[in-house]
């Protein structure tokens, strides 16, 4: 009875436990992958370049934020959470030539969308979060008239068929398909946002 | 025959699977060491602002990093406590952008310059002078495909 050896501990279940932490840190490790409001630079100037031709004042959209973080758009004082609807309204105003607009056709405001263009100027004391929430609300103005026009006309939001324009598993064949929409959405209602270089307060 | 008679009634010894989790654990090892996440330390405060018309910045390896914000605490008596840029892990000036941007160039493959975009990771409290003396350095320096890094959210909520 002493000689008897102590009975061996089964470790083939071991195995199943290191499998099941592989896998659970497999799946729940996400590469945090960073996401932002995407923008082009203006390239630099170049001396000889032709003045830029004269824009008509009501084809411009001015945004002004002071070093107060405060907004002036069109010359009035203007809430953040107004702004959105203000550059709908401008952008889609659509006084001659559009026939997807639905704005109210005001004469002092911009003619179409491809004529309008909101300037955004600011401050160097602006800070940088006031910034990137003016911007995304202009995009955000965009955005919704893109979303709009594309519902009309194919049905599915303009965000949900880009997003499936660059998903990698669409197939070919269905890229090609999106790309003249995508294209002619963008058309309709070009993103033209200027940004003036800020003034020193 | 009594002795071959033995050896066919004892059961089959059971394969020894001790060393399996050795084997998985290798694995795991080879797969912890290989994964090479490359985070630069930040040396700046970094809150980044709020927006939610976003775009997904992927193809990692096309991305050059800014860091902009005040330094943190620890690095504050050594760079003061005014805002700052950020260059792979040193705190830089603005006028290094212009190099840091031709040395991201050389250590990329040829063809894949024209698609490289400059990530600015700016702190939410930090004043649009640097922001826009980052701009202009990027202007000079032709790398005019930028994306603003942001958490998601609602921007307006999130400014008042």
């Amino acid at each position: 009875m002493a000689k008897r050896s102590a009975p061996e501990v089964n470790a083939g279940s071991m195995a199943d436990i290191a499998f099941l932490l592989l896998i659970f840190f497999l799946v729940t490790t996400t590469i945090e992958t960073d996401s932002g409001i995407s923008r082009k630079l203006p390239p630099e100037l170049d001396e000889n370049m032709p003045p830029p031709p004269v824009i008509k004042e009501r084809n411009l959209f001015t945004v002004i934020v002071n070093s107060n973080d405060e907004l002036l758009v069109e010359d009035k004082v203007m809430e953040l959470k107004d702004l959105r609807a203000a550059a709908v309204e401008f952008l889609d105003n659509g006084a001659e030539d559009c026939s997807y607009c639905q704005g109210a056709k005001d004469p002092n405001s911009s003619v179409n969308p491809t004529k309008a263009i909101i300037s955004l100027v600011n401050n160097r004391g602006t800070s940088y979060k006031r910034y990137i929430a003016v911007q995304n609300e202009l995009v955000a103005a965009y955005n919704q008239l893109r979303d709009r026009v594309a519902q009309e006309r194919y049905g599915e939001s303009f965000i949900a068929m880009e997003a499936r324009y660059n998903d990698p598993r669409t197939s070919d064949a269905n890229k090609d398909k999106l790309k003249p929409k995508l294209e002619l959405i963008r058309e309709l209602y070009p993103e033209k946002l200027s940004e003036a270089e800020p003034k020193k307060s | 025959m009594s002795k071959f008679n033995k050896k066919k009634s004892g059961d089959l010894p059971a394969i020894s699977t001790a060393s399996l989790p050795d084997i998985v654990f290798m694995l795991l090892f080879f797969f912890m060491v290989a994964t090479v996440m490359r985070e630069n330390t930040l040396m700046v405060k970094n809150d980044l602002p709020t927006a939610n018309q976003i775009e997904k910045l992927d193809k990692k390896d096309l991305v050059m990093y800014i860091y902009a914000g005040e330094p943190v605490d620890r690095f504050k008596g050594v760079y003061g406590s005014s805002a700052k840029i950020q260059l792979n892990d040193k705190i830089s000036d603005v006028s290094q952008i212009q190099d840091f941007i031709y040395e991201e160039r050389a250590s990329k493959r040829e063809e894949l310059v024209p698609f490289l975009t400059t990530a600015l990771k700016v702190d939410g409290d930090s004043n649009m002078g640097l922001i826009s003396d980052i701009k202009q350095e990027l202007r000079k320096a032709n790398a005019l495909k930028i994306n603003y890094v942001t958490k998601s959210g609602d921007a307006v909520e999130a400014n008042d």
